[in-house]
C-alpha cells in the first residue's frame, strides 16, 4: 500500500504545550556539577552506577576465586566470602541497574523523547543524584567500620542479618539499611520527575500511544518503583528499629551465644513478605526499561516498524500489574500454605503470557526485515537469545514441586544471572553503542566492539550455563567451600575452575569496552546527526550532542516512532516530527 | 479519553478528520506540581499502608500487649485539624486575592503544625512516665514508629510552608502564591487524613 500523506490539519493537535522556563546555569560548578540539566544529572548517574558496578564485578571475581580455586587464596576469609555475596548482589540490582536504567538512560531519554526541554522539577531532579551518590558512598563506607559490610546475603533476612554470628552485623548492616532507604529517597525524587515528565511535558502531537516503547518501558518502570521500594522502606526502617532500639518487629525469641536475647516473637516472615514485595516488582524494574529499549534497538536496526506495537504496550503495562503478585514464589521453602503456594505458582506462570507475547513481537518485527547487524542490533538479539534462556528456567522454578529440590542451588543463581544480570546488561551495553554517538557526537570504534560483544555473549553463557548443570547435581548457592560430600562428583569443582577462568577474562575484556568510550570521544568517527536514520526525536535537535534546552523550538509530532520502510515514500524512514507535507513519495521528489 | 480507550489508539493508522487537540495529549489538565504531588500521596499511602499492613499483621502474635494511649493525642488531633483548616483558609483566600487571608490562614497553620509536633513529643514523654519503654512490646515500638513517621512527614511539609510563607512576605505574584499555598493545603489534608486512620487504628488495638 503506498504511503498517503493526511491532510496537516488532520494530523496536528490544535493546543500547543506551553514554553516552560528553563533553568540556566551561571557558573561551571552549577552546570557541570550541581546541574540540574537531565542531560549532565544521566551522565552523572550513570558515571557513579557504573562505577560502583566495576566494584560488584570485582568482588564477583573474589567470589569466583573462592568458589574455582578453594584454599588457594587465604586472604579470603569465609566472613569476607559473605560481605562479597552480599555487597555483589544489592551493587548489581540497586546501585548499578536500577540506578543506570532510571537515573541514566531515563534522564537522557525522557525529555529528548517525549519532546520537552527538561524534566518538569529539575532541581529535584538534582537532589535525587546527590542522594543517590550519598546513598553509594555509605554502601562502600561499609567496608571500612569495624566488623566490615554487612554479610547477611542480599536479602538481609532477619533474624541472621542482626545477630552477632553474621559478619558485619554491628555497623556494616545499619550503613546498608541507611543507604537503602537513602537511595529510596533519592530514586522517589528522580522518579516523580519521571512519571511527571512523560504525563504532562509531551509536546504537540506527542500522544501517550505515539510514545516510543522506550518510554513506555522507563514509565511503567518507574511507576513499579515507586509502589514497590517503600516495601524495602518499611523493611529497612523496621529492620534498623530491631537492631538499634531493641523492638521486636522481625526478630523472634532467640538464644544467642548461649544467652537468651531480649527480643520477643517478632516474625521473620514478614520481612520477607516486605522485602520480595518490593523484590519481584524489582526483576521488572530493571527488565520492562530493557523491553522497551530493545523494542526501538530492533525496530531502527531492522528498518522495519515494530510488530504489534499497541499490543507491547498492553504488555509492558500489564506484565508491571502482574508483577505485584508474584512476590511469594521467592518464598516457596518457607514453609507456606500449599494452596497459597498454588497461587502464586499460578500466577507466575500467567506473567509467562505477556512476555511472550513481547519476544514473539521482536521475533516478528525482525521477520523480512532489512536486519543491520549494528552493534545495537547484535547486542539486542543476545538479549532476546538470553531473556529467553533465563525466562524458560523461571518457569521451571516458579512451579512449587521443581523449585524445592532446586531451591538454594547454584541454578537459582544461574536463573537470576541469565534473566536480570546477563540479559539487561546486554542491553545496557546496546543502548550505550545506540546513543554514544547522539551523547558525544562520535561513533565507538566496530572492531573493539565487536571483539566486545562476542567476548562477553560467549563468555556469559560459558559462566552460566555450566552453573545450571552444577546446580541440577544439588551444588549449594552461599556456600564458602564445599568439602567432601557424597552426592556431587569431584568433576564438579573442575568446572567450576573454569567458570572462574572464563568469568576473569569476560570482566577483563570489558576493558575494551572502557577503552573504547574514551578513545572514540576523541577519535571516533565523527556521527552527524542520526547516524542510524532513526524516527524518534532524540535525534531531531538542532545540535548533536543536544545542547541546554534539547531543541531550539519544540517539535510538533505527526506519527508514532516506527515509520521504517513505508511503501511509497522515497527514504525508508519518517521521521516522528516531519510534517505530512514533507514526506517525499515521488523518486527525487 | 479513558484509558482503555486510550491504550485502543492505533498510532500506526493516519489520525482521521481530527482537528482539535486530543485530550490523551495531556493526561490531567491540571498543574504539573499538582500532579507530581499526588503522584508523592500515591507513594506516601503505599508507604503508610503498608505499615498498616504489618501492624495488623505483627498484632495477632502472642507477645503483643496493647497499650493505653496518652490523653494528649485527642488534643494533638483537634491542633492537626486547625492546622489543615489554617491551610484551607489561606488557599481559599489565595483565590479571592486577599493577601492578609493567607497571612492568617498560613500562621494557624504553621503555629498549629508546630504545636502538633511538640504535642506528639509531649506524647512519647507521657508514654515512657506510664512505663511504656519495653520495646520488646511490639505496640510500643509501632507506635514510636508510626507517630514518627507521620511526624517526619509533617516536618518536611514544614519546609514548604516556610517556603511559601516567605513568598507572601515577599508578596510574590498571586498565581504562584495560589499554587504554593493549593500544594500545601492538599498535602496537610493528607497528613489529616493519614493521621485520622492511624490515630484510630491505635485506639482500636
Amino acid at each position: 500500500m503506498a504511503y498517503v500523506a493526511p491532510a496537516e490539519a488532520e494530523q496536528i493537535p490544535a493546543a500547543e504545550v506551553e514554553e516552560v522556563e528553563l533553568y540556566h546555569a551561571k557558573s561551571w560548578v552549577t552546570k557541570y556539577v550541581f546541574s540540574q540539566d537531565a542531560k549532565v544529572i544521566a551522565i552523572q548517574y550513570s558515571t557513579t552506577a557504573i562505577a560502583i558496578g566495576l566494584v560488584g564485578l570485582v568482588l564477583s571475581w573474589l567470589m569466583r576465586l573462592q568458589l574455582g580455586f578453594p584454599e588457594v587464596f587465604d586472604f579470603i576469609e569465609p566472613s569476607d566470602y559473605y560481605q562479597f555475596i552480599t555487597v555483589h548482589g544489592m551493587i548489581m540490582v540497586i546501585y548499578l541497574l536500577t540506578a543506570l536504567f532510571l537515573g541514566g538512560f531515563g534522564n537522557y531519554l525522557i525529555p529528548l523523547m517525549v519532546g520537552a526541554r527538561d524534566m518538569v522539577f529539575p532541581y529535584v531532579n538534582m537532589l535525587s543524584y546527590w542522594i543517590y551518590l550519598g546513598a553509594v558512598l555509605l554502601l562502600i563506607t561499609s567496608f571500612f567500620v569495624p566488623g566490615g559490610a554487612t554479610g547477611a546475603g542480599w536479602t538481609l533476612y532477619p533474624p541472621q542479618a542482626i545477630l552477632s554470628g553474621t559478619p558485619g552485623s554491628e555497623g556494616g548492616i545499619i550503613l546498608m539499611l541507611v543507604s537503602l532507604a537513602l537511595f529510596i529517597i533519592g530514586f522517589t525524587m528522580g522518579g516523580l520527575n519521571y512519571v511527571v515528565t512523560v504525563l504532562q511535558a509531551r509536546t504537540r502531537g506527542m500522544t501517550l500511544m505515539r510514545l516510543p516503547l522506550t518510554i513506555w518501558g522507563i514509565f511503567t518502570a518507574t511507576v513499579l518503583a515507586l509502589l514497590a521500594f517503600p516495601a524495602l522502606f518499611v523493611g529497612a526502617v523496621m529492620m534498623t528499629f530491631d537492631k538499634l532500639l531493641g523492638t521486636s518487629f522481625f526478630m523472634p525469641a532467640i538464644v544467642e551465644m548461649g544467652e537468651y536475647l531480649d527480643y520477643g516473637g517478632g516474625s521473620p516472615l514478614l520481612f520477607q513478605h516486605l522485602f520480595w514485595f518490593f523484590g519481584h516488582p524489582e526483576v521488572y524494574i530493571v527488565a520492562l526499561p530493557a523491553f522497551g529499549i530493545v523494542s526501538d534497538l530492533i525496530s531502527v536496526h531492522s528498518r522495519r516498524h515494530i510488530f504489534g506495537y499497541r499490543m507491547m504496550v498492553w504488555a509492558i503495562v500489564g506484565i508491571g500489574a502482574l508483577s505485584f503478585f508474584v512476590w511469594a514464589h521467592h518464598m516457596y521453602v518457607s514453609g507456606m500454605n500449599p494452596w497459597f503456594g498454588f497461587f502464586f505458582a499460578t500466577t507466575t506462570l500467567i506473567i509467562a503470557v505477556p512476555t511472550a507475547i513481547k519476544v514473539y513481537n521482536w521475533t516478528l518485527t525482525l521477520w523480512k526485515g532489512n536486519i543491520q547487524f549494528t552493534l545495537p542490533m547484535l547486542f539486542a538479539l543476545a538479549f532476546i537469545v538470553t531473556f529467553v534462556n533465563g525466562g524458560i528456567t523461571g518457569l521451571f522454578l516458579g512451579n512449587v514441586v521443581v523449585d524445592v529440590p532446586l531451591s538454594d542451588t547454584m541454578f537459582v543463581v544461574a536463573h537470576f544471572h541469565m534473566v536480570m544480570g546477563v540479559a539487561p546488561i546486554l542491553v545496557v551495553f546496546g543502548g550505550i553503542y545506540h546513543w554514544y554517538p547522539l551523547i558525544t557526537g562520535r561513533m565507538l570504534h566496530e572492531g573493539m566492539g565487536q571483539f566486545h560483544f562476542w567476548v562477553t555473549f560467549i563468555g556469559a553463557y560459558t559462566i552460566f550455563l555450566p552453573l545450571h548443570y552444577l546446580g541440577f547435581l544439588g551444588v549449594p548457592r552461599r556456600y564458602f567451600e564445599m568439602g567432601e560430600t557424597n552426592f556431587i562428583p569431584e568433576s564438579a569443582q573442575d568446572l567450576n575452575a573454569f567458570v572462574t577462568v572464563v568469568a576473569l577474562i569476560v570482566g577483563v575484556a570489558q576493558v575494551v569496552f572502557f577503552i573504547n568510550l574514551f578513545w572514540s570521544l576523541r577519535n571516533g568517527k565523527q556521527a552527524g546527526s542520526n547516524p542510524w536514520k532513526a524516527c524518534s526525536l532524540e535525534w531531531r535537535t538542532a545540535q548533536v550532542p543536544p545542547g541546554h534546552g534539547n531543541f531550539d523550538d519544540l517539535p510538533v509530532v505527526y506519527r508514532w516512532a516506527y515509520d521504517y520502510g513505508v511503501p511509497g515514500v522515497d527514504e525508508d524512514f519518517i521521521p516522528q516530527d516531519l510534517p505530512p507535507a514533507q514526506v517525499s513519495t515521488g523518486k527525487g521528489g | 479519553m479513558g484509558i482503555f480507550q486510550l491504550l485502543m489508539e492505533k498510532p500506526w493508522l493516519p489520525v482521521e478528520g481530527e482537528g482539535e487537540e486530543p485530550a490523551e495529549q495531556r493526561a490531567s489538565s491540571m498543574e504539573s506540581p499538582h500532579v507530581g504531588l499526588r503522584v508523592f500521596l500515591a507513594v506516601a499511602t503505599v508507604l503508610f499502608t503498608l505499615f498498616l499492613v504489618v501492624y495488623v499483621e505483627r498484632m495477632t502474635f502472642p507477645d503483643w500487649r496493647p497499650l493505653s494511649e496518652p490523653w494528649v493525642l485527642w488534643l494533638n488531633t483537634l491542633v492537626l485539624i486547625i492546622s489543615s483548616a489554617g491551610f484551607h483558609w489561606a488557599s481559599v483566600n489565595t483565590e479571592r486575592g486577599d493577601l492578609e487571608g493567607i497571612k492568617t490562614g498560613l500562621l494557624a497553620a504553621g503555629v498549629a503544625s508546630f504545636a502538633f509536633l511538640a504535642g506528639q513529643l509531649w506524647a512519647w514523654q507521657l508514654l515512657v512516665d506510664l512505663g511504656y519503654y519495653d520495646m520488646a512490646n511490639p505496640a510500643v515500638g509501632f507506635f514510636y514508629l508510626l507517630t514518627g513517621v507521620h511526624g517526619v512527614h509533617l516536618l518536611g511539609g514544614l519546609v514548604a510552608w516556610f517556603r511559601t510563607s516567605a513568598k507572601v512576605k515577599a508578596e510574590a505574584d498571586m498565581a504562584q502564591l495560589r499554587m504554593s499555598v493549593g500544594l500545601c493545603a492538599v498535602y496537610w489534608h493528607f497528613l489529616l487524613v493519614v493521621w485520622l486512620v492511624l490515630f484510630g487504628l491505635l485506639l482500636l488495638t
